[in-house]
């Protein structure tokens, strides 16, 4: 339980990596890394598929990325009609990992560009809803 | 050329929004026209395969229940989905179960509904094709997928708006004149233009994809009736032969993907195994239906089928080299952008259409010229699955 706390809408309850969620709350944005191979995941994993372990540890993501892409989506799904526009994207950290997630509210899509420096911070909604963007560095 | 595996009967609904009946009302549709097609009855069918996406149905388990309407019960059934390219995906199932010699003759039929659901609810639907643990609860939906392909594309390759744009047009050339389409008006360059509130096709819908840049939702559905060798040549005076299948998958979440500048990975790898499979190249290819779902992924496929190098796609669209009279028509039925995209039809239409066109059947779509090789490119889900077939007479 509690994974239905992610995102601005969470559509999964139960899951092993629920951890993720409380991780939040105290403001880290953390991958898994698998304890016997050193593999790292991003979105987080509970099972290694580079080695079949289920011993993982987590980790802090790095603050430092490039917005490899991006889009600002003028509709939305059912259940998210409040919120367009919006802006979501891929950070790139350069270290075999990646992030998707939604760009902050201060970017104006016009100052947001390919290969810019981002970074990642964690995001509360008033509901109390918990999950994570992408600010400028 | 090798003759194991032949189409011998197509069909087609029209593809219409809001389609007044049933989904076993609008699979008998496309399954009636593929019968009468390869001139067979139910006796001669000993196994039907049924594609679509789940959840826009009602009905759970459809195989059985289309099955029996269709009377072709009681052979066996099953049910095959990867989401937009379920029906192509049954295709290469139904190749499978001829080739093992279980089966000599097998229906491929797929179909979708999609206005049981409103728009919304279908984009939400659409998304949770995606990854909906850690993608979904973002609010993402289909265009705004793609449009992150395209937004790095287009800074890197310079792809422009007009490009797109000319994608659009063309499909729209060919939606004209299909009457099976569901989108049959021309569409010019004023639609597109920014700011003017009577340009219906220049709205944002997730930049930098704007709504003509999308394809049509539609209800409809596809048949495709395929034999092995003995029964092609005793039942069909028109076979047309499979060459070639390839077929890929590709991680769900955007941020397990390589690289948005180069395309959908799957379109690349199950185009060079159909291309082995069939012993020849892109040059050989004479007609073919590509999965443009969206304007930049009609750029992309052109790309991951050889057509155009890496970042050169664009020059197919600029020379009009993928219109009926060029050098490798592309779509000219309209594609998914005007003669729709019914998601488990699809690849089922996109086969007919190469059919057709092998036959010299396509009448004003027909492509000038002896066509003998023929290609459909499907894409399932955000390049999540990918199906590269090749057609030969």
């Amino acid at each position: 339980m509690g994974f239905e706390k992610f995102g601005r809408k969470s559509f999964t309850a139960m899951t092993k990596t629920a951890k993720f969620v409380d991780l939040l709350e105290e403001g880290k944005v953390e991958g898994t890394v698998c304890k016997d191979c050193g593999a790292k995941f991003f979105p987080p994993r509970a099972d290694c598929s580079k080695c079949f372990s289920k011993n993982m540890d987590w980790f802090e993501m790095s603050k430092k990325g490039k917005l490899e892409t991006f889009t600002t989506a003028y509709y939305a799904p059912f259940g998210f009609e409040g919120d367009p526009p919006y802006t979501m994207g891929v950070v790139d950290f350069g270290d075999g990992l990646k992030l998707f997630a939604r760009m902050a509210k201060d970017l104006r899509p016009e100052d947001v560009k390919v290969g810019m420096d981002v970074t990642i911070r964690p995001l509360k909604y008033n509901d109390g809803q918990l999950s994570f963007e992408i600010s400028k560095a | 050329m090798k003759k194991e595996v032949a189409v011998i009967g197509v069909g087609q609904s029209s593809f219409v929004r809001g389609y007044e009946g049933s989904i076993r009302e609008l699979a008998f549709e496309a399954f009636r026209e593929a019968m009468q097609d390869a001139g067979v009855t139910q006796k001669e069918i000993d196994a039907s395969i049924f594609c679509s996406a789940p959840e826009y149905d009602k009905q759970r388990s459809p195989a059985g229940v289309l099955a029996e309407y269709l009377g072709l019960i009681p052979q066996p059934t099953l049910y095959v989905e990867t989401v937009c390219s379920s029906s192509s995906t049954g295709v290469k199932v139904a190749y499978s179960m001829i080739k093992s010699g279980l089966h000599d003759v097998v229906v491929v039929l797929g179909f979708q509904k999609m206005s049981e659901i409103t728009s919304a609810e279908s984009q939400e639907r659409m998304g949770r094709g995606a990854d909906i643990q850690w993608e979904a609860p973002f609010g993402t939906m289909m265009p705004a997928y793609y449009a992150l392909y395209a937004q790095a594309y287009m800074a890197k390759h310079g792809l422009t708006h007009d490009d797109l744009m000319n994608v659009r047009i063309k499909s729209s050339t060919y939606g004209v004149i299909n009457e099976r389409a569901v989108y049959r008006k021309s569409i010019k360059p004023a639609d597109f233009k920014e700011g003017d509130p009577e340009a219906k096709m220049a709205g944002p819908v997730a930049w930098p994809l704007r709504v003509g840049d999308c394809c049509a939702n539609a209800d409809g559905s596809s048949c495709i009736i395929l034999a092995n060798a003995e029964k092609a040549k005793t039942l069909s005076k028109k076979p047309v032969w499979i060459m070639g299948i390839g077929a890929a998958s590709e991680a769900v979440n955007m941020a397990a993907r390589p690289d948005f500048t180069r395309g959908l990975s799957v379109g690349y790898a199950a185009a060079a195994q159909a291309y082995k499979m069939a012993g020849i190249t892109a040059k050989d290819v004479k007609v073919a239906e590509v999965h443009d779902c969206f304007t930049i992924a009609e750029i992309m496929a052109y790309e991951g089928l050889g057509f155009a190098p890496m970042g050169e796609g664009k020059q197919l669209i600029r020379d009009k080299a993928t219109y009926k009279d060029g050098k490798i028509p592309v779509n000219v039925d309209g594609g998914l952008l005007s003669k729709g995209h019914p998601i488990g039809a699809t690849g089922g239409s996109q086969i007919r259409t190469i059919i057709l066109q092998l036959r010299g059947e396509a009448g004003p779509m027909q492509v000038a010229g002896e066509s003998s090789i023929g290609l459909v490119h499907n894409i399932g889900g955000v390049g999540l699955y990918g199906n590269v077939t090749i057609f030969g007479r």
